[in-house]
């Protein structure tokens, strides 16, 4: 199922609030690798550890991250799956 | 009239709260374990038997031999949980009707879902331990990778104690120095958890066992004997053990009670089945984003049989609810081990590795028998 959140389709949202680290970072893997090329996640985290361990594993993995917005009490992410 | 309590799963899990409900319900249930084999088996024990510290047998128990008098067990393969019928449809074609049902099904290991790596070594299953062990004894010299190829997965401190255990085996039979140990870790320290993984880091380097962090295993070659990774790397093997990717139990994904991988939702705390009524799961079985062990299905265990007793008595549910508590050992090797213990509200701690710890581990696998499974620890 497609939300539209701003100007972005997203096609997976993965609520990941109150999990502790590395939680967020382990589902956004999991999406990433049963998902297509071009699908855009989302990730939700409070985790402070995720605002260093999701952009170091997208730039690894070479996966875009599209957008990061500090929202009230977690962080947001967007991804995009890239090849 | 006594209630219908089903159990799927003659597990730790299952078998605990068999044990309590039938115990606590004052006669007021007739408790049923449903289990496809009738054969307990204690899963810790596999890591041990894959480098010859263990012998199979002391790992298995006829599981009717730890269910209390008056437990009924059938060893049989539940096929089909009808959730609004509130019946369980098994493999002989017998349905049993349930007032309360619990799920501890567990998870399987599925290597076919990784390309290529049929022939990959695990030490996740009985066989995989036994086959493991023989293909170390005919090691002669070469790289060994341990690589991770699906996360959740059960007891995620096992690649870690295996290397150190593999490291004491291969310095034992004086073929360390032409052995390297690769550790693929899917994230970019050696453990999930931060605390614990600044205490293992230093122990690895300490005992030249190589680490390649964000590596998650996606396909394996093996012509080339070579393992690739999501990210992009590819690394070469000699000896390959990887921890399989998990999901639930088909039954779970047949009957609809869980999400895409088979995890079935529950209420972290209540561990009551999140769409419906008189079902709960624990251990494996769950998608409670927790470790996957024989610790957490033990102190779920003890919460999910007070509601089923407190249900069929007509009470209200217990205060006690699941906090998230988990504690397992991990082993560091040459005799020495630490800890990790956490629940929802506290972060994990771990002690300095030291002997007592891998002694109080060994100790625990010895006894388990005739405390665990009988609801003798809380």
């Amino acid at each position: 199922m497609s939300t539209l959140v701003g100007k972005l389709q997203i096609d997976k949202t993965i609520d990941a609030r109150g999990m502790a680290c590395p939680g967020p970072l382990m589902n956004l893997i999991g999406a990433i690798r049963q998902g297509q090329v071009g699908q855009v996640f989302e990730v939700l985290s409070s985790d402070e550890g995720s605002k260093t361990d999701i952009p170091a594993w997208l730039a690894k993995a070479r996966h875009d991250l599209v957008e990061v917005v500090q929202d009230n009490g977690y962080t947001h992410f967007v991804v995009r799956k890239a090849r | 009239m006594a209630a219908d309590v089903v159990i799927l799963g003659g597990g730790v899990g299952g078998t605990i709260v068999a044990n309590l409900v039938a115990k606590q319900s004052s006669g007021r249930a007739h408790v049923t374990v449903v289990d496809a084999t009738g054969i307990h088996v204690y899963q810790p024990g596999f890591l041990y038997v894959a480098i010859g510290q263990e012998q199979p047998s002391a790992l298995q128990r006829a599981e009717a031999h730890l269910l209390r008098r008056g437990v009924s067990l059938i060893v049989d393969v539940a096929t089909r949980v009808d959730p609004i019928g509130q019946k369980v449809l098994l493999e002989s074609g017998r349905t049993l009707r349930y007032d309360q049902l619990l799920l501890a099904t567990g998870s399987r290991t599925l290597m076919d879902e990784v390309p290529g790596a049929n022939e990959a070594h695990d030490f996740y299953t009985m066989d995989g331990a036994v086959r493991l062990f023989d293909a170390l004894e005919g090691f002669q010299g070469g790289t060994i990778v341990i690589g991770v190829a699906g996360i959740p997965y059960k007891c995620p401190p096992a690649p870690v104690e295996f290397v150190f255990l593999l490291d004491d085996y291969l310095r034992a039979r004086g073929v360390r120095e032409k052995a390297q140990i690769k550790l693929l870790s899917p994230l970019n320290r050696a453990f999930t958890i931060e605390a614990t993984s600044r205490l293992v880091q230093p122990i690895l380097n300490e005992r030249g066992i190589e680490l390649t962090g964000f590596f998650n295993v996606e396909s394996v070659d093996p012509v080339a004997k070579t393992v690739s990774s999501l990210e992009g790397e590819t690394v070469a093997y000699d000896l390959l053990v990887l921890v399989p990717p998990h999901r639930g139990q088909k039954v779970i994904e047949d009957s609809g009670l869980g999400d895409e991988r088979g995890w079935v939702p529950v209420d972290k705390n209540t561990l009551k089945h999140t769409k419906f009524e008189h079902i709960w799961a624990i251990g494996d079985t769950t998608n409670i984003p927790i470790s996957k062990s024989g610790s957490v299905a033990h102190y779920e265990a003890t919460v999910a049989a007070a509601e089923i007793v407190a249900e069929l008595k007509g009470e209200l549910p217990p205060a006690h609810v699941y906090d998230g508590k988990v504690m397992c050992f991990l082993e560091t090797g040459r005799g020495e081990a630490t800890t990790i213990s956490f629940d929802y509200d506290h972060p994990p701690v771990s002690p300095t590795p030291a002997r007592r710890w891998h002694w109080a581990k060994a100790l625990f696998n010895k006894t388990y028998w005739h405390t665990v499974p009988q609801g003798r620890l809380p």
